[in-house]
């Protein structure tokens, strides 16, 4: 996997989006596209227009739509559901677990503008509790998105695959981190940065680019760490959480998200009982979100390299 | 009947509520303009002439109460708060600023006069169900409104809080129905139709009406009416955008985001229409 990454920024989510769910309905004729009133919002309204068989607007009812679409699982289609993230998690949750999951249905469920990146849409928009909740879900798959070829690579697998997975994905742009057409293979942690087994950060989705910065700025300080992008936060890669805890013996894990049920949550789950380990966290504190621009939230809710760098001296220095 | 003074008076204060919005959305750039506007009237005749409330005591137990379940028109709903009292007005000019009281969605935890949050869309009429029903249990004199949006009327639990509305007699709830005609994909009847949303209402068992939405006096003439055996339920024929031309010829006029050029010339025609109301 070639690790592109140089401070710059990607292609907008948004774009990638637009282009990804059209071409894969074109691709495969069982793929069926359903939204619930944010066509608009992802860039596949146009398509969505010229194709009223492949893209169905469910209206703004989104436990109907994940009904809809668990029942056109058990048909044969394979349903691409989009929505924001808390309208994707929380407002039809039982509708996922029972109707999809439970019955068996496979359902590729999108949630944009993940935890901080839902910004000016405020609280009520702001998701730092979907992973928790997926997490929840028998056999679910949660990837936290990290960048435009991931997102691309994760879609066309998860097209086929079986069972609920859940997408959570910003719709503006994030960092660029890998080479296009790079294949996110799912269920491993990409090694994105090893300068050395000081400590090893996890991290996932906006925080794997802050990692990295965080990784620079300790190695100017004489520490050198590891950074995994765990962005399959279910099923988790333990063996590598596992290989990694044990030759850095101290672990910081980083999220946009809250720190029940997360990223945090799922590695300690994994070290608690195969290799105790020292784990510090960047997560937001079981707090709400709120309204403001996405930089000033990241720095209100501690999701910054600085804090990560803070963090990992706090982690090697319980080793 | 509306006389002549209090329905210019109520002219007055709608636009006043559209500027106060115009104000909000040019000071962050951007916002829920279309929705904002097409309920501008109703605010108006709903703080202006209607409602029952003290801005020094926002949360004294028998005011008649607000729930704008369509929450990303809370600005309409701060520039009506902030004109009347509730806070010191040019507050609302923070909207969506870090560390404002002043979200894009109504938050009754930030803003001094706000009576329920809202912003998920759907929500906000099973929780006005329960205010107005707590109100009646506690025997209090006082009358809850509910703002829905027509494309919001796609969610199931609006149809599940209309039914119990009517089938409970929750009398003291007034349900008013911001038929704008779109949402944010575009128009509602293609995206998910309707139909006929009065016989709908009729149908649940509400005593249902149509009126002109963006009109003062058949407002004042619906508000104003108590509800006898049946809950009121108000079909308000609005325009999304109404009142800013350029906006109500927008197509996608859901959210906007325009030079503060564009929304100085909006302020502009608006404060002539106010002056020439003088
Ligand atoms: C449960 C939920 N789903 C989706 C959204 C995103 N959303 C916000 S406004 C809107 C369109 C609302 O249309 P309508 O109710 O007609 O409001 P109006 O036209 O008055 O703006 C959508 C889809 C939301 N806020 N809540
Ligand atoms: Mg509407």
């Amino acid at each position: 996997m070639k690790v592109v990454y140089n401070g710059e920024k990607d292609r907008a989510f948004k774009e990638v989006l637009g282009e990804t769910i059209p071409r894969l309905a074109e691709e495969d004729k069982d793929v069926i596209y359903l939204d619930a009133d944010l066509m608009g919002c992802i860039g596949t309204a146009k398509w969505a227009a010229a194709n009223p068989d492949r893209a169905i607007n469910c209206g703004i009812a989104e436990a109907n739509m994940m009904g809809i679409a668990a029942g056109m699982s058990a048909v044969g289609f394979k349903p691409i559901v989009h929505t924001f993230g808390p309208f994707a998690s929380r407002r039809c949750f039982d509708q996922i677990f029972l109707s999809g999951a439970y019955a068996g249905n496979s359902v590729t469920v999108i949630g944009t503008d993940p935890g901080v990146c839902a910004a000016f849409n405020g609280g009520t928009h702001m998701p730092f509790e979907d992973m928790a909740l997926y997490r929840a879900i028998p056999g679910a798959y949660v990837f936290d998105i990290t960048d435009a070829a991931m997102l691309e690579s994760v879609l066309e697998q998860c097209k086929d695959m079986e069972g609920i997975k859940y997408i959570r994905v910003g719709r503006k742009n994030n960092m660029k981190m890998y080479e296009e057409g790079m294949k996110a293979e799912i269920g491993k942690g990409i090694v994105v940065k090893e300068y050395g087994t000081d400590a090893v950060v996890f991290a996932c989705g906006i925080m794997v680019a802050m990692a990295v910065e965080a990784a620079e700025i300790l190695k100017k300080e004489g520490i050198q760490i590891t950074v995994v992008d765990m962005f399959t936060v279910k099923p988790l890669d333990e063996e590598l959480v596992e290989k990694y805890a044990k030759a850095a013996g101290a672990v910081v894990t980083a999220e946009n998200h809250n720190k029940i049920g997360g990223l945090y949550s799922a590695v300690t789950e994994v070290l608690s009982k195969k290799c105790p380990t020292p784990v510090e966290y960047v997560a937001v504190e079981d707090v709400f979100g709120e309204v403001g621009p996405q930089d000033y939230l990241e720095k209100q809710f501690g999701l910054t390299p600085e804090h990560i760098v803070e963090k990992v001296k706090a982690a090697i220095a319980r080793k | 009947m509306l006389d002549k003074q209090l329905e210019k008076e109520l002219q007055r204060f709608a636009l006043e509520i559209r500027i106060g919005a115009v104000e909000e959305f040019k000071a962050r750039g951007f916002g829920h303009v279309g929705g904002s506007l097409s309920v501008a009237d109703a605010l108006a005749v709903l703080y202006g002439a209607v409602m029952k409330y003290d801005p020094k005591n926002p949360k004294m137990e028998d005011r008649d109460k607000l729930v704008c379940s369509k929450g990303h028109a809370g600005p309409s709903v701060y520039a009506a708060l902030g004109l009347k009292g509730f806070f010191p007005y040019e507050e609302i000019k923070t909207l969506n600023q870090p560390g404002t009281n002043f979200p894009s969605h109504c938050d009754r935890q930030k803003t001094p006069g706000v009576d329920m949050t809202t912003g998920s869309l759907g929500q906000g009429t099973s929780l006005a169900v329960g205010m107005a029903m707590g109100d009646k249990l506690k025997g209090r004199d006082s009358r809850t409104f509910l703002i829905v949006g027509d494309g919001e009327s796609d969610e199931g639990q609006v149809w599940e809080a209309a039914m119990f509305t009517a089938a409970k007699k929750v009398t003291n709830l007034v349900w008013l129905i911001d038929n704008n005609k779109k949402q944010l994909d575009g128009y509602t009847k293609d995206i998910l139709d309707s139909g006929d949303l009065r016989e709908k209402f009729e149908a649940f068992g509400f005593e249902a009406v149509r009126i002109d939405g963006n009109d003062i006096a058949q407002l004042y003439d619906v508000l104003t009416k108590k509800a006898e055996d049946k809950p009121i339920a108000v079909i308000l024929d609005t325009v999304k955008g109404k009142g800013v031309k350029e906006v109500e010829e927008t197509m996608g006029n859901h959210s906007m985001n325009v030079p503060a050029e564009t929304y100085d010339k909006w302020l502009g025609e608006l404060r002539a229409e106010l002056a020439a109301l003088a």
